[in-house]
């Protein structure tokens, strides 16, 4: 069946911003859909409300709105664009949602719009359970019992029948959220609670629980023909009762015969048919019991996914892509395979090698968070790594984790159990510690058996683990008699080291050697790593898509070519802090330099990057992100050059190291980088260039800390020394709080002194972005935060133009930028950040390298910021490429970062000095407070045109509260507030309700929030004693989703935002259009 | 064998490829293959059409699951020898009664561990299937390459003579318990079914017992005289080894039987049936051997994702008149299936019956039975 020639637009819903549980992967899947459906010749339109993806690059579509994804304002943009069709797969949940709402509000059938990738009766079937549940058992497939509840009674009832432990999920949220186990009545009643507050139908499920068993996932296509395929089997390691995005899985699935996978296969079929999916991906995942093969169909998805990127990544087979060309009537059989080229997509990889996934979790910084993981998905980002064996993979993928993890070693154990008994209590709780519990349980004698049994890990993994650790523990025995051995035993030894999987870092450890000592001798010795392809077919065909992954084998397929060639390093597995906005530069910088005539070769290890598509660089080298893998790549590939600074802290981290061994490191030279970390050169150049900057000290211990105080006073800002996201950065008021904050510092980098900078109170911060050729700097973008200073840029809004700064500022925010590019010598991009009080601007920090804001910026100003960075680290001059002044940005562009409490229970919201945030909004208006409201409706907070507002602030901003609450009053909102603030604001003449504090007696603020009389909140921090209060509240807000400011400047901002949507609706507009 | 004893794999071309012994010790000699199937390593060392091959696994990890007699598709490994990279150290399923070492030590087969398969199998596909010897007795490598020169070709072998059985027997089991979804009894009458055994998989009698046949199975050599003898409602030909030009009695047979009775081929039945009809066979460079070759049905254009394991192919052009290709493989255009509607015959080179490999082709069994039902 050819393409379809009746529809000629299709609109793409892209995911929003980054939350747990929806990331990056949906990027990847957006620019496959968007490449390949204008490729085919169709006008492509796309709506994503996230700034930093790939996807909103003007260049990928041909009308890109960056809007909130709302009905109402994806209304505006099928009125503007009048799309054929829309293609709601390829964005998440969040697309296939508002897909949902689409058709139901009639929306689709009134402009006469078709859904395409996804049948309506078959997004019905998969997304609601109990239709789910009652179409597998027609077709026969077997579920797990369950009941779907409304109430808490209800729920009693129905767990009598299936019994302890019961899972409980909600329905219509992503990422499991919502949803947990229950071992017995305490936990089950408060589980259910939250449930049904997080479903948005107030509906959960109680489920018979399969915990313990084995859990499986197949990938699979469909399309109109009942051309069925399975991309990928992948098994979890982690039992069932671990969300898949939490668990550790390995693909291909290896403990399953023939007969019980194809029984799987065959039921997948079924599903698919049972659903309805007529085209496209999906996934279907199963348990099974270990004990008798026992299969139930756990859920399915109809669209593509994050393990469906994943499978993509394992096999070479680009899902999204294919999901697309299937949604515009072609066949599998029509669609040719990239990667051999002359066979069709209508077929099964085949795979010859391991891929071990690992999740990444941030819960460091969340302090008081549940880290037990379950059914709703907690890490924040992942690493996959390839290998020719499972334990060669495992190996890869820990250190590509970049935490600092060498591999399956005995350096996991840090902190040892109280005693074995504790151990094995520790081993049954699934938590982001598990892998350095199984490796203590190693080496305190317990059995594969018996450890098994506690973490429900199948011993086949669990003997591969062990055989990292034996060889491990052979290395040390060796190391301690290295002299004696010869080079053949040597070289023994090695072999079957690297053939493993194990780093150089382990092994010199072990042989008590440096690590580059280490890999001169491995070398010599002639162990060197050679490359493989993903070629999706284990070599059955010849592959022309130089993907490759390195191993220690005989053979060596790399063939690199003599092309001039540049190498750009990836930023690893996603974490807060350090996300796709780094992809998105990787990826830009790809294409800028092959337009120069670069042969690109990119080195990344997360899968669900665009950077890590077969086709975005000339070549992909599925590495992790250290010394030893980057440097194993640029010994064979000898490149021009090296680019460090698009990927993060991770490359930069790695930059001295590869400078050590003649590297040739583009861009800025990496004395500078090291003169912007380091804080008394670069104190030095400050003073030498005239600039104002906070005080500051560097501390190696805690007498020094208190000396540096002294000095200059508090509060002061204490932070770890290179790191990202502001881990363990905090603002210290007094000697005790100073202490606490600087022994988290010194957990965080150890080794390294901690920085203690004055802290500017009450100052606006400004993040500037900018590029430099060596010779010159040109700003790209000035940011003025929304937040006032002491929060993180990561998790404050910005909006560019600032809009309180003067020009007068503004000027000498530029000249400093300057001043500082110059004597950086800046070639590429550096970020700026500012703070300004009282008519003094002072520099607070230089990065001299890409930030988080660089696509915001991007997409702002319609100037390719990234490109430019790139091709000036190329050796093109500023003038060269047309960049030589600021751009003019037209209307205002907001940011807004996203938070990722709801999944955090029992989480401080307070925004602070640490990073938090997940992702990130856009909202752009010819006004600031419209641009800012857009802002607020994208991240999903719901301003209230009218209603009741509750304040409740510190005694420092009450006289600013003064004017919300007037602004308020006259929009007719009611006003509540906590005693203290109704007095004040009763005393200038508001009319106030007093409500007493979450703990008080009589009608609380958790009551007014809790029966919908507010809904508007406006909350200044009160101090250590109200933190209970405040943290019910807050808790409160979330569950109700009530909208909650916690600083005064925000407020007003929305205040502004409301009355300015009460003036005037909010209209929309593409990128294209606007950068006209 | 236990440990690291090492061992060695000497192709005709003089390459060698060390690794670790497991299995039985001793030397072995056969045809080189490899195989992509990701799983069912013991179907396919217990299918008769690997008799004399030394079969190389492409999945890296081989033997996790252990073996259970459950899976077996003969009553004895056919397989010269197996060569894998990396061969389970435990056993890791509800179903495995045995190790695969174990298993195979015990029906004396000799394999090879980590060696670099991939490495192995880019060489086989540049340079073809080729003669092998592999040995885990610490040989000699020149010795082992003069043996692997020494072994027998492939080419113009008939190796059904040596798998087939040797007397007619009954065949009842049906399809197993763990496969609930492919018992599909029609609930036809029962058909007699002869099914000549060129050394037949055990599945594909299953898939025809769970259709209510009566199942005789009758040696490679039978004249077509005897099987009208025995009445047969049909006649199946089963796959099995080597050549299929040089079984010239089984061509004979066929050419007499075909018309008279609805047929069914499979594999090198498939080949035979051709051959029977007047069209030629060819030796493929290396194979197909796997459970992931995609085949495009002419009848609907329905892709159907399908076990693989044959050496030599029907040309597709020497199809005579009233014969034509019913099933193609995309990959490579390679004829994978024939009809000849006046005759009542029809074959495929591939594996409906799987074991291992996907259920995709089900239906050609059922296409079959209603061929019965129309001619009886």
């Amino acid at each position: 069946m050819p393409k379809r020639t009746d529809i000629h637009s299709i609109l793409i819903l892209g995911s929003g911003p980054i939350v747990i549980g929806q990331a990056c992967e949906f990027d990847y899947s957006g620019v496959q859909a968007c490449k390949v459906l204008r490729r085919e010749g169709y006008r492509v339109i796309l709506v994503n409300s996230n700034p930093a993806t790939i996807m909103t690059d003007p260049d990928l579509a041909d009308a890109t709105y960056v809007e909130p994804l709302t009905v109402e304002l994806v209304e505006k943009v099928i009125i503007a664009e009048r799309p054929d069709a829309i293609l709601p797969t390829v964005g998440g949940q969040t697309a296939l949602n508002l897909a949902v709402q689409l058709v139901e509000t009639g929306i689709m059938e009134k402009y006469g719009i078709e859904l395409i990738g996804a049948d309506w009766d078959a997004i019905r079937i998969a997304e609601d359970r109990s239709r789910f549940k009652l179409a597998m058992i027609e077709a026969g497939v077997p579920v797990p019992q369950s009941h779907f509840v409304y109430t808490l009674e209800g729920a009693l009832e129905i767990i009598e029948e299936i019994g302890y432990p019961a899972l409980i999920r909600a329905s219509f949220t992503m990422g499991g959220s919502g949803g947990g186990v229950a071992y017995g009545p305490d936990d089950f009643k408060a589980v259910v609670e939250h449930g049904l507050r997080e479903s948005p139908v107030n509906e959960v499920l109680i489920e018979r629980s399969l915990i313990g068993w084995k859990e499986y996932e197949l990938e699979v296509m469909r399309d109109k023909a009942n051309n069925f395929v399975v991309v990928c089997s992948i098994e979890n390691i982690d039992p069932m009762g671990v969300h898949t995005g939490d668990s550790i899985t390995v693909a291909p699935a290896m403990t399953l015969t023939d007969k019980e996978y194809q029984y799987q296969r065959d039921l997948a079929k079924k599903v698919m048919e049972a659903v309805g999916v007529e085209t496209g991906g999906s996934n279907v995942q199963f348990a099974v019991n270990p004990d008798n093969g026992e299969v139930i169909v756990i859920e399915m998805n109809p669209r593509v996914s994050r393990s469906s990127a994943l499978a993509s990544k394992a096999t070479g087979f680009p899902i999204a892509k294919i999901a697309a060309l299937l949604a515009v009537g072609y066949t599998l059989d029509e669609i040719p395979n990239d990667i051999t080229k002359e066979t069709p997509a209508s077929f099964e990889p085949s795979i010859d090698y391991s891929v071990v996934k690992i999740p990444r979790w941030n819960f460091e910084k969340f302090p008081g968070v549940d880290p037990t993981l379950g059914p709703q998905m907690k890490s924040v980002g992942e690493v996959m790594a390839i290998g020719r064996t499972f334990p060669e993979a495992l190996n890869k993928a820990l250190r590509g984790l970049d935490i600092g993890l060498p591999g399956f070693s005995q350096a996991l154990v840090v902190k040892k159990s109280k005693d074995s008994v504790a151990l094995q209590k520790a081993l049954q709780i699934p938590t982001a510690q598990r892998m350095a519990l199984v490796v203590e349980a190693m080496l305190d004698d317990m059995s594969d058996e018996e450890i098994a049994d506690a973490t429900g890990f199948d011993p086949w993994f669990l003997i591969h683990m062990r055989q990292i650790l034996e060889l491990e523990q052979e290395l040390e025995r060796a190391g301690a008699r290295l002299a004696e051995l010869s080079d053949a035993e040597r070289e023994f030894l090695l072999r079957r080291a690297k053939r493993l999987g194990i780093s150089d870092v382990m092994i010199a450890t072990a042989w008590g050697m440096d690590e580059m000592a280490l890999r001169q001798l491995r070398k010599k010795l002639g162990v060197v790593a050679g490359y493989y392809r993903v070629d999706t077919c284990a070599a059955e065909f010849e592959a022309n898509t130089p993907y490759l992954y390195s191993t220690y084998e005989q053979g060596d397929e790399a063939y690199p070519t003599d092309r001039k060639k540049v190498v750009i390093l990836g930023g690893g597995p996603n974490r807060i802090g350090q996300g796709i906005e780094f992809d998105y530069c990787c990826v830009q910088s790809c294409w800028a330099l092959a337009e120069m005539g670069f042969e690109t070769i990119m080195i990344n290890c997360n899968p669900e990057t665009v950077s890590t598509d077969y086709d975005t660089a000339d070549r992909l080298y599925f590495e992790p992100l250290t010394l030893e893998d980057v440097l194993n790549v640029i010994d064979l590939e000898q490149p021009e050059g090296v680019i460090v600074q698009f990927g993060g802290q991770t490359p930069i981290n790695l930059t001295a190291g590869l400078a050590a061994q003649g590297v040739p490191i583009w861009g800025t030279p990496p004395d500078s980088i090291d003169l912007a970390e380091d804080r008394g050169r670069f104190g030095e150049l400050l003073r030498s260039l005239d600039i104002d900057h906070p005080q500051w000290g560097m501390a190696y211990s805690i007498d020094e800390a208190r000396e540096i105080v002294k000095r200059i006073g508090y509060p002061v800002l204490v932070r770890p020394s290179f790191v990202l996201g502001g881990r363990a950065m905090a603002i210290a008021y007094d000697d005790e709080s100073l202490i606490r904050f600087l022994g988290e510092a010194a957990q965080v980098s150890p080794g390294n002194p901690v920085l203690i900078d004055q802290f500017i109170e009450d100052a606006f911060e400004v993040d500037v972005d900018a590029v430099g050729d060596g010779e010159n700097v040109v700003v790209a973008g000035v940011m003025q935060h929304i937040e006032e200073a002491g929060v993180h840029s990561g998790d404050s809004a910005c909006v560019l133009p600032p809009y309180k700064i003067s020009l007068f500022h503004m000027s000498i925010i530029g000249d400093y930028t300057e001043k500082l590019g110059k004597a950086l010598r800046v070639r590429g991009l550096m970020n700026v950040q500012f703070a300004i009080k009282d008519d003094v601007v002072y520099v607070i920090e230089v990065n001299p390298r890409a930030s988080r804001t660089v696509p915001f910026v991007s997409k702002a100003t319609g100037v390719p910021v990234a490109r430019y960075a790139a091709q000036a680290q190329a050796g093109k001059t500023l003038t060269e490429l047309g960049f030589t002044k600021t751009p003019e940005v037209d209307g205002f562009f907001v940011k807004e970062a996203v938070l990722p409490f709801n999944k955090f229970p029992g989480a401080d919201i307070r925004l602070s000095p640490e990073m938090r945030s997940t992702g990130e909004v856009m909202g752009h208006a010819s006004h600031f407070a419209h641009a800012f409201a857009k802002a607020q409706l994208a991240a999903g907070t719901i301003l209230p045109m009218s209603g009741g507002a509750l304040l409740t602030v510190n005694d420092y901003d009450k006289s600013a509260a003064l004017k919300l609450g007037r602004d308020l009053q006259r929009m007719g909102f009611d006003l509540y507030a906590t005693a203290g603030t109704a007095v004040f604001l009763q005393r200038a003449g508001l009319s106030v309700t007093a409500v007493a504090k979450a703990f008080g007696s009589g009608v609380t603020t958790v009551d007014v929030i809790s029966d919908g009389t507010v809904n508007l909140i406006v909350n200044t921090p009160l101090g250590q004693q109200a933190y209970d209060d405040q943290q019910a509240m807050y808790a409160a807000a979330i569950r109700h989703g009530v909208p909650l400011m916690t600083t005064l400047s925000a407020a007003q901002a929305a205040v502004n935002g409301i009355k300015a949507m009460r003036d005037k609706d909010l209209t929309v507009r593409s990128l294209q259009r606007h950068h006209q | 064998m236990n440990g690291n004893t090492p061992a060695l794999l000497a192709l005709e071309d003089g390459t060698l490829w060390p690794g670790v012994g497991f299995g039985a010790t001793g030397v072995t000699t056969g045809e080189i293959v490899f195989n992509t199937s990701l799983s069912g390593y013991q179907e396919i060392l217990t299918d008769p059409s690997y008799h004399s091959q030394i079969i190389t696994m492409t999945m890296p990890h081989i033997g996790n699951y252990g073996c259970t007699p459950e899976d077996d598709e003969s009553d004895r490994v056919w397989a010269a020898g197996l060569v894998v990279r990396s061969v389970s150290p435990i056993v890791s399923n509800w179903r495995a009664n045995q190790s695969l070492p174990d298993y195979l030590a015990e029906r004396g087969i000799v394999a090879i561990t980590d060696v670099d398969t991939r490495a192995l199998v880019r060489h086989i596909r540049t340079h073809g299937a080729m003669r092998s010897a592999l040995a885990n007795d610490n040989p000699d490598p020149a010795e082992l390459v003069a043996l692997a020169r020494r072994s027998r070709d492939m080419n113009g072998l008939d190796l059904a003579k040596e798998v087939t059985c040797t007397e007619p027997y009954e065949w009842t089991e049906g399809m197993a318990w763990w496969e609930p979804n492919r018992q599909s009894s029609t609930g036809n009458r029962q058909y007699h079914v002869v099914a000549y055994d060129f050394g037949v998989k055990r599945n594909i009698l299953r898939q025809l017992a769970s259709r209510n046949c009566r199942i005789t199975v009758v040696p490679a050599t039978i004249t077509a005289v005897q099987v009208m003898e025995l009445a047969p409602d049909g006649i199946f030909l089963s796959n099995g080894p080597g050549d299929p030009a040089a079984v010239t009695y089984a061509i004979d047979a066929v050419a007499e039987l075909v018309g008279q009775k609805p047929m069914f081929g499979i594999c090198l039945g498939h080949q035979i049936l051709a051959l029977a009809l007047g069209a030629e066979t060819y030796k493929l460079k290396f194979g197909h051997r796997g459970g992931n070759q995609p085949v495009q049905v002419a009848e609907h254009k329905g892709v159907q994702i399908s076990s693989h394991n044959h050496g030599f192919a029907v040309d597709a052009t020497t199809l005579p008149l009233g014969v034509s290709m019913s099933h193609v493989n995309l990959n490579d255009a390679c004829c994978e299936g024939l009809v000849a509607p006046e005759k009542n015959a029809f074959s495929v080179q591939y594996h409906p019956e799987s074991s291992p490999g996907p259920h995709d082709s089900d239906e050609l069994f059922d296409k079959f039975i209603a061929m019965m039902a129309e001619n009886s």
